[in-house]
């Protein structure tokens, strides 16, 4: 058994089988996390380098940890402190750190399909850490991973995917998943913020109404309002926005049930979600960062050089 | 093909284990015992079972350990990990390390390195069902054997737990 991908460019092309077994080796290395000696030396062996060409804090800081924890070789790179402010392409770079007999890249890069046209020139695994507003795969995983610790199960869960959904790949990687696993899934934001076709292309159905949303659903995915890839104004205010879409404290009161908290962070907080919803108990925000590190360390275990 | 053990003989045998452990554990004051997944762990349900009976007033520490992540071979294949559940401390424990047949020795070299991740055990056992004598690649022997055998390396000593016997197939 083993993934049907040499790499992870996005949750599109992977199989249901393949999201099965990721989130199965992830349990194993949870309990990894919580011995004594949090290490193994499965990929002693293995030279990975972390390019991250976009500011991350969660995602960089766990890649490195799952790296460290299987006992990898690890470097960290970070466009702003290198040659590609000089000029230096993408393929010369990465060509230039592979010639240092590296075995696996995990990239971020801020154009969607970065990943993608690596993937087709050089030989290493690569692993995206993000794209564009194409995808993130190892979100989507911890997040579906998350969901399956908190409540038992993906199969025919209700998920609300809240916000800004056209500039998210958190949500296109949650919305391949999701539906592959056999999850209901709405997305719910201002009209501006949602892309048209969104329920042909993608299968899920769209609801104008935050209310009525979270009445609905099991589980409330809250995306970040991405105010780093919005060119145009697509609402009035941030102000308006939390009065429309905020998740607060009184509308969770509101409702018949008690639903499930996440977000994928960084939060503004005041904005897409209040601070009391963000730390309340119905949040599970920091333990998705907590199953990050053993998601992580199952991608680069699974797909770690077997010598064909 | 050629039955080594059968069912009647095969339970005299997991009995005769378990009394052997209680021997030089008394009461298992301070021992513990683990498993070793994922076949070694039907001999040690069976084995944690009959020790349970002997003892029914003490309760029996019994723990499973996978050792995927810590083979020597793994850049050959993928191996999908299963479940490790050692629910106490491993700290100046006596530990009996049980599997159903040792061959070569390196499952039990990577349980070793996986166990010392969980602490500084006082003392570790290995307790087997099939000890295939002869085949050892590393220095490790058996503490308890169920039975000792002779076989070459193109055979292989198949434990069967549904038909409850153990038979060398050519």
């Amino acid at each position: 058994m083993s993934l049907s991908s040499k790499h992870l460019l996005g949750i599109r092309n992977l199989t249901k089988e393949d999201i099965s077994l990721i989130l199965q080796t992830a349990t194993q290395f949870k309990e990894v996390l919580q011995r004594p000696i949090k290490k193994v030396p499965s990929l002693r062996d293995i030279t990975i380098v972390n390019l991250f060409f976009e500011n991350s804090t969660r995602t960089r800081i766990s890649f490195e940890l799952a790296e460290k924890r299987l006992s990898a070789d690890t470097i960290s790179f970070s466009a702003s402190s290198s040659s590609v402010s000089k000029g230096e392409t993408l393929l010369d770079t990465v060509n230039n750190i592979l010639s240092m007999k590296v075995d696996m890249v995990v990239m971020r890069h801020s154009a969607s399909g970065a990943p993608h046209f690596l993937a087709q020139h050089i030989p290493a695994a690569i692993i995206n850490a993000g794209d564009g507003i194409n995808e993130h795969p190892t979100q989507a995983l911890l997040d579906a991973f998350s969901i399956l610790e908190k409540t038992g199960g993906l199969e025919g869960k209700k998920i609300a995917i809240i916000g800004d959904i056209m500039h998210s790949r958190v949500a296109q990687s949650n919305i391949y998943l999701l539906k592959k696993m056999g999850a209901e899934v709405v997305v719910c934001g201002p009209p501006t913020l949602i892309p048209k076709y969104i329920t042909e292309a993608l299968g899920v159905q769209v609801e104008y109404d935050i209310k009525k949303t979270l009445e609905w659903c099991d589980v409330a995915n809250v995306l970040r309002i991405q105010l780093e890839r919005q060119n145009q104004v697509l609402f009035s205010s941030l102000r308006e926005y939390n009065l429309a879409y905020g998740i607060t404290r009184r509308l969770l009161d509101s409702l018949s049930k008690e639903i499930v908290i996440m977000h994928p962070g960084p939060i503004n907080r005041g904005v897409e979600i209040d601070s009391d919803v963000a730390d309340g108990n119905q949040s599970i925000i920091l333990q998705q960062v907590e199953n990050g590190v053993a998601v992580r360390m199952a991608v680069l275990y699974l797909l770690a050089d077997r010598g064909q | 093909m050629k039955i080594i053990l059968s069912g009647s003989q095969l339970a005299i045998t997991i009995r005769r284990l378990a009394h052997q452990v209680l021997e030089n554990h008394d009461q298992l004051k301070n021992t513990v015992l683990i498993g070793i997944q994922p076949r070694g762990v039907y001999l040690s349900d069976r084995l944690v079972k009959e020790i349970q009976n002997q003892v029914p007033d003490d309760e029996v520490p019994y723990g499973k350990l996978d050792i995927t992540f810590y083979r020597d071979d793994i850049r050959s294949e993928l191996h999908v990990a299963n479940q490790t559940d050692i629910p106490f401390t491993i700290e100046n424990k006596n530990v009996v390390l049980i599997d159903d047949v040792l061959y070569t020795g390196r499952t039990i070299r990577s349980a070793l390195d996986a166990l010392l991740d969980y602490g500084r055990p006082a003392k570790v056992e290995l307790c087997v069902l099939i000890d295939r004598r002869f085949s050892r690649q590393f220095p490790i022997q058996p503490d308890y054997v169920g039975k000792s055998i002779d076989s070459i390396i193109s055979q292989r000593v198949k434990v069967s737990w549904d038909e409850e016997e153990v038979k060398i197939v050519d």
